[in-house]
Order: structure tokens, then C-alpha cells, then sequence
């Protein structure tokens, strides 16, 4: 029972400690990377949100491109057409991932394993070319670019910017701090354990009564909404909208991050965002054939820690981190 | 850190350094004496730092490659001719992978650790795009040779600027009285399906219309396509002539495709070079372009009426009369496009000449400065022709070449006026705040 | 052009990008079936085939069919021997995870790329076709090579149907597909099965490879495609199952085909996805697949 307890203490105060350093980059860290880390922390809130599917409930999903595209979009197009608001469209663009997701779960939940990953592939497919059938309103592959004045919100009498540097980190940081403890506490919740036993067997929880489907659904739905918080936070942060981000490469990049840090761990899409984010800067600066140093470290990497770093160091030094 | 922009392979390259030399000829000779070339490289003068956003990686690799040899061509020609107010350029290449996110964070990069004086180089439309907010927030000069619209268009912002390679609407706008009065009137448009397809749909349908002509089809190709005949059968027969601009590697299919499906018979066609560039034109199955007319923004083969400016250019860059590389002949190059990166280079010099730009706290003088100029005169520093920057639409306009495909070669028959390639626009960038 | 010249115009076109995709998606459904691991490298092997074919084929003077067949030999074995080391190398160390191999082959798609993009170059570079007949219809004009391609198409499915059918190898790939555990109980080295299946994959994509390009051209970033659309089929028709890894390709092929025909190019790539998705929606094991849990 202490045992129980101090872990749960540990789990915590791991979670702050990670949270209150990542604070503490905001005034520490070079501008550069301080930059760079607010990319990576809203990317690693769209590996957090794919995580969910992949890591816990075990569906390969090869479409989650289209959920963080849903959300940029979702907030981009009624910033640029509309004017609207930067609190509305942030709500807007979630609305619309949650949306997708829900049409897309529904269908493709039909379908498990492979088949779900190349469903969930093609979906993403159809929707990656709809940003680009409709470049009258997207601009296609070239983008949008949402101008700061913009990007930024009216309270109380202040207005924030979003294109402030250190504004714009700590945004990125909310948004990630509150997605990691939400999803830490929804994968210790019982409904956390359901998507965990589904992914370990899924026949048994059916039998034990559990409406697989609808948990399914839910899982997918979830995936989707955090997705698209992230992608909504992109698009306003950085101030560009573009069909890139839906292609079939940010579905892939999703996967990467999670396989890299340590799927169904609550720490490893971070990890493994600013590993690969860290990978690609740093090598690019040593020669220009740096993709190939890129793979030759992916392919080390897993071949010493075959379930992402943080993965591995659970199952073989920490088997407490959730 | 990041690569320094090596340029040993052009001097390496003894005999096009040689001919450079003689090509500045008396300019050169005039505005610095030999004496105060060495004078001004061997001061500890701080070089002026130009980061360059450089497609290494990705689609735009096969301009990338050509964009920055002509960029170390350029920078080493202004340095022989004693730099920047007498501080020799450096060029700090940093690789976007030609992709918009990755496009942005180069820009900070560039801005944040690398300190450089300003940012230029990029070609894709959308790294362009994408990458604009990033230097409008960071109060960084960002001089793009993409000849995309987006510039001109009001979108991006006051530290955007394209001084060095017309845009889109101006080339359509450009050739639209040459086709109607040469090829034909009833014309069928093929493009890609985004935005930079979308441009040339949106201003060449007007600007023939004016002419008299008429757009009867519009085909817009999806950019994932590989293959494109299934397509060929929505030409309506009554085309008189094919309007087709493609980009990225499936390009020669669709050309292929094109001669496949008409044989020797079929529409006349007229071609934008982005198609063909660093393809050689006598690659097999692109016989039958023989005849056809291209957009070309400078000449690929060495015309015989080049002014002595433009063979200079040439040389110095290292192109043989086909527009291939002096050292490889199977190594086609850029030619339509790349000029942009020398004249913008030579902007950059002209601005910065005119703000007397010591370092980041002139930056804004500098974009002020880039507004101010108006005519550029063909010169060795423009060697595409002369042109006119509208500095309220951060815009270049000038000459386009209209090529005929002859004997697998491309001549140029008609050279518009800058006049050709004007319209009008609202947008005015000097009112945004610096 | 009128309506039936069209239609078989679009049929034409289906049946080619059919018979490639069923080449390429042959390679993946092996390795797939058998092996049970996602190569995200497929496609690239399928760029090294068309790269090396570019290589070979420029190297030979004279009439462009020797070339041409000589790199239909050296591309295939050459693409072999790299998958086979890489398997050896990475995968089997890996106990072939899913998940870890997922990440390992991504890594050597970064790899190949970037030797593709050092050694050979950004260009798309064309390579001649063994011969040059352009069949004139009465309404329009075809590539009599694309009508080869099909041809040839047909011949290797034949022969790797033999060979998966007739053959003891064949036997000892299916017996490992089947149950892993009771061929290594029967005395079948199976992982050295999946050694040659794993190259024998990527041989099939280097094949297509080979065999299309000649109607496109060599570019180091040809193979997502080629990757995404094999996967499709190979899950479309049914984990395993050959028969329907043709049918697949042919559905699949023609749908593109056919459907372009109706709408305008994007809308009609987005409808025949929803087409085959749909497919896969409501017959989620596949066309020829048996349920499986």
C-alpha cells in the first residue's frame, strides 16, 4: 500500500518537476531554443494526443494528420476569412477535430489493426487533398499566413500577443502542461485501465460486459480533440496555415515521436518530440547529407531501446512511470 | 556551425573565374582599384553575414543545388569587387528540406543564433509563406527569389521583399498578348491543382480575355499524380493552344504523355520552363516539343544576340552555351529561374550601399532603402534585363522571354516590355509600421 | 473526345497503374503476410529499383533494349542484397517488434533517401524505354510499352504464384506465414525465411520499379506513393492472399481510372479514395482476407 502511494507521490512530482523546468526554459533557455521548444511543445501535445490511440488503446493510426489539420484549419479559416476571435476560433478548431474524428471513428472503428491503420491512412489522404481542392479558400500548399494583429486576444483591457516570444512559450506550455495531466489522469482513471485492456485483449473486456466500440470511439474522439488543440495552436501561434501539415508526413512524424520516446508512457511524446526536433538541428548543422545521419541515429537507437527511451528505461530501471 | 557556402568548386574552376573577371571589366575597374581589393580583405573587417535558406532536402532539391551555386557565383563576384561597403559577404547556408515548418524555424535560427544581418534565397512558395511571419516577427530582411505571388499579393509583411525575379501574375499577364496574336485564341490551361496553379488560372484567363482570346478549359492536376493521360481527353478538340505549367518530378511524364497522346498532330502548346527546368530538353520522348513555345524568365542556351552582361553572368556562374554545368553537360541547371538569386544579391549590395548598413541596428534603414530603388538598369549586376521594383508591393517587374523549341534547343523570339507585365495593385506595404 | 473512346482511354490507364501496383504491392504483401512487420522502407526500395535502372541502363550504349535489360537483372539483385543486409543488420536484431521495426525502417528510408539524393541527385532523370511503338487508335494515340508493362506485369505474378504455390520454398514461406511457432517446431529456419522474404519484397518492388519507369522517371522521392497505394492493396485484398492483392490492384487501378473520367482530376482522386476505404469499412478483413483475431 506505501508502495502504492509513494509511487503515486513520485508520479507527481516527476510530472511537476518536468513542468516547472520546462517553466523555468522560458527564462533560461538561448531565444533560439527557446523557439524551438515552443514548436516542439505543441507538437509534442499532438504526439500526446496520437499516444492516447496508439500507446493505450493499441489502434495504429496512419490519418492523425488530419486531426491536427482539422484543428489548424478549424481556427485558421475563420481568422482569415471571418476575423473571428482568437479564444472562438481556438474553440472552433477544436470543435472541427473533434468533429472529423468522431465521422472518421465511427467508420474506420469498424475495421482493427491493419486495416484500421490503412483506413484511418486513407481518410487523411482524402482530407489532405480537400485543403488542396479547395485552395480558392486555403491557398492550397502555399498557406495562409495569419498576420500578428491577428493573433492576438483582448483581456481585460491587455492585449496579448500571441507572436510574443515568451507569450507564445508559455501558451505552449499551458496547453501541453494541461494535456499531460489530463491524460495522466485519465490513464490511471477506470476508464484509462478499459483502453489498456482493450488493447491486451480485446475479446475479454467485451466478454466482461464493456461496450468495446463506444470506448473505442470515445479513445478516438479524444485522440482527435487533443490533436486539434495542438494543431489550433500551431496555426495561431506560428501564424501559418498550410496543407503540409496534413499530409501523409505528420501522420508518420506522430508515430515516430511516440515509438521514439516510448509509446503508452506519458512522458515519451515529449521525449521523443525534442529528440528528433534536436536530431535534425543538430545534425543539419554538420554536413548536408545530415538525413542520413538522421536514420543511422533512429536505427541505434531502437536497436538499444527497442520500446522508445522511455519505454525501455521502465521496463528495465523505473517500472514505476506511468 | 552550419555549412559556410563552399565555394571551392568555382575556383576550382580557373577559367569561368578568369572570364568573370574580364566580364566586370571596366565597371569593376573603376568603382575599386586591384589594390583595394586586397586592401578591404585583408582588413579585420566583420564580414556582412546573409543567411541562406537553402532547398537541400525535399522537392525543390534540383533548384536548390543551382540556386546556390549561383549564389556563391554572386557572392564571390562582389567580394572580388571589395563586398559590401567594404566588407566581404558571408553566405551561411542552412537547409529548410523545402518544408514551410521547418522553413520558419531556419528563419530563427538564422535570426537568433547564427546573427546574421538578413535572410534570402528561398524559392518555394509555400517555405516562403511559411516563413514570413517568422521574419515579420523577428524584424528580419527577408529577400525571397520564388517568383510566387504572395509578395505582391499583401499577404506577408513589411520585411518581405522579391527585388530579383518577376512573380506570376506579371508572367502571365506578360504573355498573354504574344500567344493571342502568335499561337491562338481558344486556349486550354493545365496546372497544378494549389496555389501556384491556382495563380496562373486566376490571371492568365483575364488578361487573354482582354486580348480577344478565351480560356474554353481548365484542367487542374493534383500534385500527387504520377501519370496524366487519363486527363488529355478533357483538351476539347476546338484548343488551339495548350497552356501548361507544371512543377515537381512528374513534370517530363506529363510532357511525354502530352506528345504520346497528339503524336504529331493536336494543339500548339505553350510551356512555362518551371516544367523543364535542370531537365535536358533532348531527354528522350520530348521530341515532339520541337516547334513549341516556352516561358523562359532568362535564356537556358546561350542566344547569339547575348548582351556581353548576360555572357558574363554565365560564366561566372559556370554554365556551358546549353545552360549546363561547365564541369558535367548532363548536369542542367536552373537557368529560368536562378538568375534571381544574382540580381537579388546585387539589391541587397545597391540597399545596402544606400543606408550605409553597419550591422542589425539598420535593419529597418535597409528595408527603407530596398523600397527606394526604382529602376535597374541592365547591368552585371542584372544581367536578365532591366527592371523596375515597385517598392510599395516589394515587387520586381521586368522582361519575360517567350522561347521557341528549335533543333532541341530553346531560342528566344520575343522579349516583352516591362510594361507587358504591370497591373495594377493596392498593396502598399511602406504603410505597415517598421 | 466522345464518351467510349474516353472510357477506354481511362480503362487503359486503370489497367497500367493496376498491374504496377499489383508488382509492388506483391513485394509488400509478402514481407507483410509473412513476416507481420510494417516496412515504411518499401518504397524506397521501389526508388532504388527506378534510380538503378537509371544507372544501368545509362551505362550501356546502343540500342536502348540492352540497357534496359540489363537493368531489369543488376536492379532487382542489387535492391535484394541491400534488403537482405539491412534485414540481417537491423531486423532480426529488432526480434522483428512491430513497433521497434517501424521506427528502424523509417530510419532507413531517411538513409536510402539521402544516399539516392547524394549519389544519384535531385533531378528526375528519364529512362529510355526497350522499344518505342506508339499505337495509333482512331481517336487517339497510346504508348505501346505501357501495353508491355502489362504484359510483363501478368508474367511475374505468374511466376511468383509458382514459386509461393509449386515450390518447396514456397512451402516453407507459406508454413511460416501460417504459424510461425510450428514451423520452427517442423524444423524450418524461419529466420532465415524471413531473411529471403524480406529481400524477395523488396526484388518485386525494384522489378516494378524497373518495369515503370521507362513511363515516368527516377526521382529520390518517388516512393511514398508507391508506398501508401501498396499498402492499400495489400490490406484491401486480404492479408496473404495473392488473388486478392490483384483484385485489389485492379479495383483500385480502375476506380482511379474510371472515376477521373466523370469529375474533375482532385475530386475524383478524393471519390475513388472514399471508393476503397468504404470497401475496407464494410469488409474490414478484406476482399479474399479470412477474420482473424
Amino acid at each position: 500500500m506505501t508502495e502504492v502511494r509513494s509511487n503515486a507521490t513520485r508520479i507527481w512530482l516527476l510530472h511537476a518537476a518536468v513542468i516547472v523546468l520546462l517553466l523555468a526554459g522560458n527564462f533560461l533557455l538561448p531565444e533560439y531554443h527557446r523557439g524551438m521548444f515552443s514548436r516542439a511543445l505543441v507538437l509534442a501535445t499532438y504526439a500526446m494526443g496520437y499516444n492516447l490511440l496508439f500507446g493505450y488503446t493499441g489502434l495504429l493510426s496512419l490519418g492523425h494528420a488530419m486531426f491536427f489539420a482539422a484543428g489548424m484549419y478549424g481556427a485558421g479559416l475563420p481568422v482569415y476569412h471571418l476575423g473571428w476571435d482568437v479564444p472562438l476560433v481556438f474553440a472552433t478548431g477544436i470543435a472541427a477535430a473533434g468533429l472529423l474524428s468522431l465521422a472518421v471513428g465511427v467508420l474506420a472503428l469498424r475495421t482493427t489493426g491493419v486495416a484500421f491503420m490503412i483506413v484511418t491512412m486513407m481518410f487523411a489522404q482524402i482530407f489532405f487533398l480537400a485543403t488542396l481542392y479547395f485552395t480558392t479558400w486555403t491557398r492550397g500548399e502555399e498557406g495562409l499566413v495569419l498576420q500578428p494583429t491577428t493573433r492576438a486576444i483582448e483581456f481585460a483591457g491587455n492585449t496579448i500577443s500571441l507572436s510574443d516570444p515568451s507569450t507564445r512559450y508559455l501558451v505552449a506550455l499551458t496547453l501541453f502542461a494541461i494535456v499531460l495531466l489530463v491524460s495522466l489522469r485519465l490513464v490511471k482513471s477506470s476508464f484509462g485501465r478499459t483502453l489498456v485492456a482493450i488493447r491486451e485483449n480485446e475479446e475479454r473486456v467485451r466478454m466482461l460486459g464493456y461496450n468495446v466500440f463506444a470506448t473505442k470511439l470515445l479513445a478516438v474522439v479524444f485522440s482527435g480533440l487533443v490533436c486539434g488543440a495542438a494543431g489550433a495552436a500551431y496555426g495561431l501561434l506560428f501564424g501559418y496555415v498550410g496543407s503540409g501539415f496534413a499530409s501523409s508526413q505528420y501522420s508518420i512524424l506522430a508515430l515516430l515521436y511516440v515509438l521514439l520516446g516510448g509509446a503508452a508512457t506519458t512522458l515519451g511524446p515529449l521525449v521523443g518530440t525534442l529528440f528528433m526536433f534536436y536530431v535534425i538541428d543538430y545534425t543539419s548543422g554538420l554536413t548536408s547529407a545530415y538525413l542520413l545521419l538522421v536514420g543511422v541515429v533512429l536505427i541505434i537507437l531502437i536497436l538499444f531501446f527497442p520500446k522508445g527511451l522511455l519505454g525501455t528505461i521502465r521496463e528495465k530501471w523505473l517500472p514505476w512511470l506511468p | 556551425m552550419s555549412g559556410k557556402l563552399n565555394s571551392s568548386f568555382l575556383t576550382g574552376n580557373a577559367l569561368s573565374r578568369r572570364d568573370a573577371l574580364k566580364g566586370i571589366g571596366a565597371a569593376a575597374a573603376m568603382t575599386t582599384a586591384p589594390g583595394f581589393v586586397r586592401y578591404a580583405q585583408s582588413q579585420p573587417s566583420t564580414p556582412i553575414r546573409i543567411g541562406f535558406q537553402a532547398h537541400r532536402t525535399g522537392i525543390g532539391a534540383a533548384y536548390g543545388r543551382w540556386y546556390e551555386r549561383t549564389t556563391a557565383a554572386a557572392v564571390k563576384l562582389i567580394n572580388d569587387g571589395g563586398g559590401i561597403n567594404g566588407r566581404p559577404v558571408e553566405i551561411i547556408t542552412e537547409d529548410d528540406g523545402t518544408d514551410a515548418a521547418r522553413g520558419a524555424e531556419v528563419v530563427e535560427k538564422f535570426a537568433n543564433q547564427h546573427h546574421v544581418d538578413i535572410v534570402y534565397g528561398t524559392l518555394f512558395s509555400h517555405v516562403v509563406v511559411g516563413s514570413a511571419p517568422a521574419a515579420g516577427e523577428l524584424k528580419i530582411p527577408y529577400y525571397v527569389v520564388s517568383e510566387g505571388y504572395h509578395v505582391a499579393s499583401g499577404q506577408m509583411n513589411r520585411w518581405v521583399l522579391q527585388p530579383g525575379i518577376t512573380d506570376v501574375r506579371a508572367q502571365c499577364h506578360a504573355v498573354a498578348p504574344w500567344i493571342s496574336q502568335n499561337v491562338g485564341k481558344k486556349v486550354t490551361m493545365i496546372y497544378p491543382d494549389y496555389a501556384f496553379g491556382h495563380d496562373h488560372r486566376d490571371f492568365f484567363a483575364p488578361a487573354i480575355e482582354a486580348q480577344g482570346g478565351e480560356v474554353i478549359a481548365k484542367i487542374a492536376i493534383p500534385p500527387t499524380e504520377t501519370t496524366f493521360t487519363r486527363y488529355l481527353p478533357q483538351i476539347p478538340p476546338q484548343t488551339d493552344v495548350i497552356y501548361h505549367v507544371m512543377v515537381g518530378p512528374a513534370v517530363l511524364t506529363f510532357v511525354k504523355e502530352l506528345g504520346e497522346f497528339y503524336g504529331g498532330g493536336g494543339p500548339k502548346l505553350f510551356g512555362f520552363i518551371d516544367s523543364l527546368e535542370a531537365v535536358d530538353l533532348r531527354s528522350p520522348g520530348l521530341e515532339f516539343l520541337e516547334g513549341s513555345h516556352f516561358w523562359e524568365g532568362m535564356a537556358r542556351y546561350r542566344q547569339t544576340d547575348a548582351s556581353e552582361h548576360e555572357i558574363a553572368y554565365r560564366d561566372t556562374v559556370g554554365l556551358d552555351d546549353n545552360g549546363a554545368s561547365v564541369n558535367d553537360k548532363r548536369d542542367v541547371s536552373t537557368a529560368g529561374h536562378m538568375f534571381g538569386c544574382w540580381e537579388t544579391l546585387h539589391v541587397i549590395k545597391q540597399a545596402m550601399e544606400a543606408a550605409d548598413y553597419k550591422g542589425p541596428e539598420d535593419r529597418a534603414r535597409l528595408v527603407e532603402a530596398t523600397e527606394a530603388i526604382s529602376e535597374l538598369p541592365e547591368s552585371l549586376a542584372h544581367p536578365q534585363g532591366d527592371k523596375i521594383f515597385d517598392g510599395k508591393v516589394h515587387q520586381v517587374f521586368g522582361r519575360q522571354n517567350i522561347s521557341l523549341v528549335e533543333n532541341g534547343t530553346l531560342k528566344v523570339v520575343h522579349r516583352t516590355s516591362i510594361e507587358d507585365g504591370r497591373y495594377e495593385s493596392d498593396t502598399d506595404y511602406t504603410t505597415q509600421p517598421l | 473526345m466522345a464518351f467510349g473512346p474516353y472510357f477506354l482511354l481511362a480503362t487503359l490507364e486503370g489497367l497500367v497503374t493496376a498491374s504496377i501496383l499489383a508488382l509492388t504491392a506483391l513485394g509488400l504483401s509478402l514481407v507483410f503476410g509473412v513476416m507481420r512487420v510494417v516496412n515504411v522502407a518499401h518504397g524506397e526500395f521501389f526508388m532504388l529499383g527506378a534510380v538503378l535502372a537509371w544507372a544501368v541502363s545509362t551505362a550501356f550504349a546502343g540500342h536502348p533494349a540492352i540497357g534496359f535489360s540489363a537493368a531489369l537483372l543488376v536492379a532487382p539483385l542489387v535492391v535484394g542484397g541491400a534488403a537482405f543486409l539491412s534485414e540481417r543488420l537491423v531486423l532480426r536484431r529488432l526480434d522483428y517488434n512491430p513497433e521497434a521495426t517501424i521506427v528502424a525502417t523509417i530510419g532507413m528510408l531517411y538513409i536510402i533517401q539521402q544516399l539516392a539524393l547524394t549519389f544519384y541527385g535531385a533531378d528526375a532523370r528519364p529512362v529510355q524505354a526497350p522499344f518505342n511503338v506508339r499505337i495509333q487508335l482512331p481517336w487517339f494515340g497510346y504508348s505501346g510499352y505501357k501495353l508491355f508493362v502489362i504484359a510483363a506485369a501478368i508474367i511475374v505474378m505468374l511466376g511468383t504464384w509458382l514459386l509461393l504455390t509449386r515450390t518447396k520454398i514456397g512451402l516453407i514461406m507459406r508454413a511460416t506465414q501460417y504459424d510461425r511457432e510450428t514451423a520452427q517446431a517442423f524444423g524450418i529456419p524461419v529466420d532465415r525465411v524471413y531473411g529471403g522474404v524480406f529481400a524477395l519484397g523488396a526484388m518485386l518492388a525494384a522489378v516494378a520499379a524497373v518495369l515503370v519507369v521507362p513511363t515516368q522517371q527516377a526521382h529520390y522521392l518517388m516512393g511514398r506513393d508507391p508506398l501508401l497505394l501498396s499498402f492499400i492493396v495489400v490490406i484491401i485484398g486480404g492479408l496473404g492472399s495473392l488473388r486478392g492483392t490483384l483484385v485489389a490492384a485492379l479495383i483500385v487501378g480502375l476506380s482511379d481510372g474510371i472515376i477521373s473520367v466523370f469529375f474533375s482530376p482532385t475530386l475524383a482522386k478524393m471519390l475513388a479514395t472514399a471508393l476503397v476505404a468504404l470497401v475496407l469499412v464494410f469488409r474490414p478483413q478484406g476482399l479474399f482476407g479470412v477474420r482473424t483475431r
